[in-house]
């Protein structure tokens, strides 16, 4: 390649940027109609119901949740003012915030948050029935309390990182004694959000407007959010450099054209706002295939992939090594210290060697099937570096390529594979999306959970106490002993460590101030001339 | 009528095949790996096997194969297209959306490559091995050998991003909520990129087969004859020449129109246009079964009609085809 390499790119964009106080001395310009790349269109738009970035990038303007995170990513009041625990972590109190109406007038109450966390999240939100698995009941003392009670003990912090995803209100009034699933507002959201749902064609477009009556006096800024669906990339990124979409989240676009459109001054191209969404690649091994049931054929493999020559060369400056399953941007639950593996392809032959696997005719010692994850560019990257890398110590690796609900199925449900590689998703707390991938126990074809054929029964304990540890200094330690027993096992590899990135038109103002901004309500988002 | 009774026998020897291609496209995505719920699992980012399993039950797919084909083909018989397990509606409903956005893609992009390659073609014909002729095969071979996908970025990047003459793609302006004439001018000039980037290849194809055609009558003993009875040139070539040329042409729309739905996927996709196309692309991908083959329905009902169409063209044109 001629001209900048991707890394100056990077580098480059961030020298291009605007000062923070420069923005801030700017005073909000009213009006203005933000548009969004659209990129995975979803069956329904509410998120008490379904918990994904392509629900929140919508459904999260129009309805809220009773905690978010600040900008310096701790719980911060939404429709929740205050919330405090019982010592046992068995009653969870909530004040809620008075004064707030939905958007077809009716106001809002401890009932509405009853009713959506016992039959939504309790019955439907998928991680919230693991997140809420032991909650028994809801009390509504008046209408401004909610007294969530546990069976087992609900750590605070665990519930309070998991809400702001996992705690969206849904209209008890809208919603009760009908099918959940089939109801029409699952399409037409109904919320308290600082914007209310107009239109969705599917295929096409969804609108929201201003709400005038929302909490927040004076905001929002904008009066009109409008989602394009837009599924090619390339055809994204036109419509971007055209104008017509003005911010797309999540790297829904192609890493070149990223890589483009940093060099542009209208365009800033950024992990800012996404710190919420950390996710690592990973490298998952089938133990029902004999040689990867041994330690040192694991380890070797991990030893014969050059991490920091895969990062520097096809993802650029915002992958970085990644350590373990708790990434770096989790401040309470990051530990530095636990089992690595670096690049020692002496060491990987080695290994292989004491295992038994002795090289036969061309040098190959057995082969692979290596699935391979259909979302994300860098996943197929990847899977073609771990091939080539692989075929250097003797391991023939056959890649095959399937659509996500093939992916799902085979991996997951028929255990159709030998290595896969995809994504974990880091949500907050190791609890709510991460501790499933080593926890045994989970049902065939549960996506994204152990499904390895392994079981450890001290990791499996380590993960039950946690989990129910309301001592948060204990947490931590546990954690901490949880990731180096994961990393000495590894069953699992996680060797990258990832955040989305946002494309942003410069116009936009207040955009990316929160670690989960994407998916927040953009109540001070306003568009400059 | 002895017209509409062929038309009427080509219709019944349609429907055994129609039938044959939904229940072999059912069968067909069974071998497909995974169902709907692990694609809406997919998109969801997780969630517990017992979610799975209640979705399983409420899409109706804990059923048998067997049972569930014989549910669809019932239902087929009363009309009933069934429920899209992505949209939450009705499959008519869903597919009647989209309608409009791929017949105007279609009709517009046949129009277009229909006249101007036949246009194109009587101007090849006429001169011959002279420059117009060259320029024109060249063009014609150019635009045929170009993917369409790159055809439409290129058009895009042009004509939207540095010119910013016509919209990247959508259809229709929806921040600014056009009615009336305006709103017909707004959707026309979403439409002008997809549908040259949708007919550049087809009119490549016509342009060839009209030169050849017209070629061909042009050596004939008819057009002899009329030239030594003093007609003059232009009448020969519209009145005598062009109809004969034209049948091989009129068979092309008729094959050509099945084609151009299947191209519309990549042209949908280019100019994220709300068509066919792209829906059934989502509903293999969601596995959704119902929608899938409803989309098969319609579009063998698109070009059936078609060709119907055609069938009435031919006699028109030719009156010794009914007879």
């Amino acid at each position: 390649m001629s001209g900048p390499t991707r890394r100056e790119v990077f580098l480059m964009s961030g020298a291009a940027m605007v000062p923070a106080s420069a923005i801030a001395q700017e005073t909000p310009r009213r009006g203005g109609i933000l548009t969004v790349h659209f990129a995975t269109e979803q069956r329904i738009l509410n998120p008490s119901l379904q918990a994904s970035t392509g629900v929140y990038i919508v459904g999260g303007k129009i309805q809220e949740p009773l905690v978010d995170l600040d900008a310096a990513g701790n719980p911060t009041p939404v429709l929740a003012e205050s919330w405090e625990t019982t010592p046992d972590g068995r009653a969870i109190t909530f004040k809620l915030r008075q004064g707030v109406t939905w958007h077809d007038g009716r106001p809002f109450t401890s009932a509405d948050v009853q009713f959506t966390a016992m039959e939504m999240w309790k019955k439907i939100l998928n991680y919230g029935t693991a997140l809420q698995q032991f909650l028994t009941a809801v009390e509504t003392p008046d209408a401004h309390t909610a007294v969530f009670r546990y069976e087992r003990p609900m750590p605070l912090g665990l519930l309070l990182r998991g809400l702001p995803d996992l705690g969206y209100i849904s209209p008890r009034h809208v919603y009760e004694g009908t099918d959940i699933r089939q109801n029409p507002a699952n399409t037409a959201p109904i919320g308290t959000g600082p914007f209310k749902f107009v239109q969705y064609e599917r295929g096409q477009f969804i609108i929201a407007e201003r709400n005038p009556n929302y909490w927040r006096n004076g905001m929002p800024y904008l009066d009109r959010v409008v989602w394009r669906v837009v599924t090619d990339r390339a055809a994204a990124a036109a419509q971007m450099e055209a104008g017509q979409i003005l911010f797309s989240p999540y790297s829904s676009l192609a890493l070149a054209d990223m890589t483009r459109l940093a060099r542009d001054p209208r365009f800033e191209v950024t992990t800012r706002g996404n710190e919420g969404n950390a996710r690592t690649n990973t490298i998952e091994f089938n133990f029902r295939k004999p040689e990867l049931a041994d330690i040192r054929v694991r380890k070797a493999i991990a030893h014969a992939i050059n991490i920091p020559f895969f990062i520097e060369n096809f993802l650029g400056t915002y992958a970085k090594p990644g350590t373990g399953p708790i990434p770096s941007v989790s401040a309470d639950y990051y530990t530095p210290g636990s089992p690595q593996y670096g690049f020692d392809r002496a060491l990987a032959n080695r290994l292989l060697d004491e295992a038994g696997h002795r090289r036969g005719a061309g040098g190959v010692r057995f082969s692979l099937r290596l699935s391979p994850a259909p979302w994300g560019e860098d996943i197929a990257l990847f899977a073609t570096f771990i091939q080539q890398s692989l075929v250097e110590v003797g391991i023939r690796v056959e890649i095959v390529r399937l659509d996500a609900a093939g992916f799902l199925r085979s991996v997951y449900n028929d255990h159709n594979f030998d290595l896969a590689s995809g994504w974990h998703q880091y949500r907050s707390d190791p609890a709510v999306s991460t501790t499933v991938w080593y926890r045994s126990g989970s049902p065939q074809g549960a996506p994204w959970t152990n499904q390895w054929g392994w079981t450890d029964a001290a990791i499996d304990q380590v993960i039950d106490n946690a989990a129910t540890e309301v001592d948060p200094a204990r947490r931590r330690a546990l954690y901490a002993d949880f990731v180096t027993r994961v990393q000495t096992e590894l069953p699992v590899w996680m060797p990258i460590e990832q955040i989305f990135l946002s494309v942003f038109n410069r116009r936009l103002r207040n955009a990316g101030n929160t670690p989960r901004w994407a998916s927040s309500s953009w109540h001070d988002t306003w568009l400059a001339s | 009528m002895k017209l509409l009774l062929l038309a009427l026998r080509r219709l019944a020897a349609s429907l055994p095949a129609l039938v044959l291609i939904l229940v072999g496209l059912f069968l067909l995505l069974q071998l497909a790996p995974g169902d709907t719920v692990d694609a809406l699992m997919a998109q969801m980012g997780g969630g517990d096997a017992a979610i799975a399993a209640d979705l399983r039950r409420f899409y109706g797919l804990d059923l048998s194969v067997a049972a569930r084909l014989g549910a669809y083909l019932w239902r087929l018989v009363t009309l009933d297209l069934g429920f899209s397990a992505i949209y939450g509606k009705p499959v008519a409903s869903v597919i009647l959306e989209r309608l409009p956005a791929t017949l105007l893609l279609m009709m517009g992009a046949l129009f277009f490559a229909f006249s101007f390659g036949m246009a194109l073609g009587v101007v090849a014909a006429r001169r011959v091995n002279q420059w117009p002729d060259t320029l024109i095969s060249t063009l014609g071979l150019i635009f045929y050998a170009t993917p369409s996908f790159w055809f439409g970025l290129m058009a895009i990047v042009l004509f939207s991003v540095y010119l910013q003459w016509l919209p990247a793609g959508g259809f229709g302006d929806v921040a600014m909520g056009y009615t009336g004439w305006a709103a017909i001018w707004d959707t026309a000039t979403y439409l002008v990129l997809p549908v040259l980037t949708l007919a550049l290849i087809f009119l490549a194809i016509a342009l060839r087969i009209m030169r050849a055609s017209m070629l061909e009558v042009q050596g004939m003993d008819f057009v002899r004859t009329a030239r030594a009875k003093g007609l003059s040139e232009t009448r020969i070539v519209a009145r005598h020449v062009l109809r004969n040329a034209l049948l091989p042409m009129v068979t092309l729309i008729g094959l050509q129109a099945g084609t151009m739905l299947g191209g519309s996927v990549v042209v949908e996709s280019v100019f994220t246009l709300p068509g066919l196309g792209r829906l059934a692309y989502e509903s293999v991908v969601q596995r959704d079964l119902n929608t899938l083959l409803g989309i098969v329905f319609v579009s063998a009902l698109l070009v059936i009609a078609v060709n119907f169409v055609v069938d009435l063209l031919y006699a028109r044109l030719d009156p010794r085809i009914v007879g």
